[in-house]
């Protein structure tokens, strides 16, 4: 991943920055900066999400690229935040654990890393609440 | 006055119980164990470092007392393992909590008392009132050498402290320190692994700085161990607190609710932080807390630290972030290939 390319999304991995509509209420991540519903009547705020959700759905990565081969297995899920928006996000538990509807709560992880000598992305994954 | 605002701890949960490592270098794991006072030390996930530690324990600290981030005047993150050379894990700190741009920020390193240092900065800059809050961490992935001795305690984990004036949890009456050049461990640029002096490291390194901080702080404040309710040591096994402990006249109990070790390891510059959070938990107001750190190289700080009635006040919350207590329980023990695994210790094609 180039510098730049991770840098310009820091604040969204960094803190679940998405954005929310005031209008209707939806609350988007990543973030949106027009409504799909409300259109040119919704007024598009920053939004922090807390963390909590639940496990909407999640697959098993046995067969991982080589940044992480290491880590398999390992879980990937679709996360429903409380907020009422989903992403794809790590959780980190064995796949004995996951389960459909697990609670979790928001992880600050490393992502990747540029291998030895180039720079470390960090985000957010997920761990069992 | 000046003191802690809030705190917040994070240990990962996977351990290592010190006879598997034992086994594997062919030493009696029983008496290792029974000789340096710790069964099992906490090793980092695969995508734990220091940073990850500190935003964790910086978020438990937030959410025990929701603070504006942006009142966050300093964040110094002391460690001996930041992920990067050039680059400090503090700014990132600071980006994760919400404390960003306006806020200064480094990276503090004196062995395992670089968390205390940064305490004490954080002390100067609010009693100076350059800033409101400064949040002060101490946190390792502790690195060492297959086969030495130090992989038997070297750990993962850490510890944040806000430090404030107003409404504080604990009020720090005092600080202060004792510093020599001894070469008791020391780590060259662009080496892996920490080297150290082997015995050397006891007498002339961790005793007398602990006991010169300590001696200095009971003169400097006219008061004996009794006038304490707890005790926190720099912890690199349970021996050395325990014993430094006896030789000022601070009893066993005193120490054991910041005694992490046994079932943490040696966490370097958390050691105390955590430490300091353990007492935390349980600590009623009206408590006084004698602190002692160490780092090599050398030098010690002291606390002298008295929990108010904020603790149990409604600006207050201990039970919204996890305690030491509660971090330590239901591990995941690996076995020393994971462990091996979980550490980079296996060179990969």
């Amino acid at each position: 991943m180039s510098v730049p390319r991770y840098w310009r999304k820091q604040q969204n991995r960094y803190r679940l920055r998405g954005t929310h509509c005031e209008t209707c209420g939806r609350y988007f991540f990543p973030p949106r900066n027009l409504c799909p519903t409300c259109r040119r009547d919704g007024t598009i705020v920053d939004y922090e999400f807390k963390g909590d959700g639940k496990v909407r759905t999640y697959s098993i990565i046995r067969t991982a690229s080589e940044d992480y081969d290491l880590q398999t297995p390992f879980v990937l899920a679709v996360v429903e935040l409380e907020e009422g928006t989903c992403l794809t996000a790590q959780v980190i538990c064995t796949p004995e654990e996951v389960y459909i509807g697990m609670p979790v709560k928001k992880a600050f992880r490393r992502i990747i890393a540029d291998g030895d000598a180039g720079v470390i992305v960090y985000g957010t994954k997920f761990v069992p609440a | 006055m000046v003191g802690i605002i809030s705190y917040g701890a994070y240990i990962p949960r996977f351990r290592i119980k010190t006879e598997e490592i034992a086994r594997v270098w062919g030493a009696d794991g029983a008496e290792i164990a029974r000789g340096l006072g710790v069964r099992e030390k906490s090793v980092p996930d695969f995508d734990e470092d220091t940073i990850t530690i500190s935003v964790e324990a910086a978020r438990g600290a937030l959410a025990r007392r929701p603070l504006d981030p942006g009142e966050i005047g300093a964040i110094y993150v002391g460690s001996e393992s930041h992920p990067y050379a050039v680059k400090p894990s503090a700014a990132a700190v600071g980006e994760a909590i919400g404390a960003t741009p306006v806020m200064t920020a480094a990276d503090c390193e004196f062995a395992c008392k670089a968390g205390t240092a940064a305490i004490q900065t954080g002390m100067g800059l609010v009693k100076s009132g350059m800033v409101t809050y400064a949040v002060a961490i101490g946190a390792d992935t502790a690195q060492g050498a297959p086969g030495d001795a130090l992989e038997y305690t070297a750990s993962a984990g850490g510890a944040a402290i806000i430090v404030g004036n107003d409404d504080p949890i604990a009020e720090i009456n005092h600080t202060c320190s004792y510093t020599t050049d001894t070469p008791d461990f020391w780590r060259r640029e662009g080496q892996e692994y920490p080297s150290h002096g082997g015995r050397f490291s006891g007498d002339p390194a961790y005793f007398k700085h602990v006991q010169g901080a300590a001696r200095l702080m009971l003169e400097q404040m006219g008061t004996t161990p009794s006038d304490y309710d707890y005790a926190v040591f720099h912890q690199p096994n349970a021996k050395f607190p325990t014993k430094v402990a006896g030789m000022l006249g601070f009893s066993r109990e005193q120490i054991t609710p910041g005694l992490a070790v046994p079932r943490l390891g040696n966490t370097y510059s958390g050691a105390v932080p955590v430490g300091i959070s353990a007492t935390l938990d349980i600590a009623k107001p009206g408590d006084r807390i004698f602190v002692t750190s160490y780092g090599s190289g050398a030098g010690s700080d002291a606390f002298d630290i008295t929990v108010t009635d904020v603790i149990d006040s409604d600006v207050f919350n201990r039970n919204a972030a996890p305690t030491v207590e509660q971090l330590l329980a239901n591990p995941v023990y690996l076995d020393y290939a994971l462990y091996a695994k979980h550490k980079g210790k296996i060179l990969m094609q």
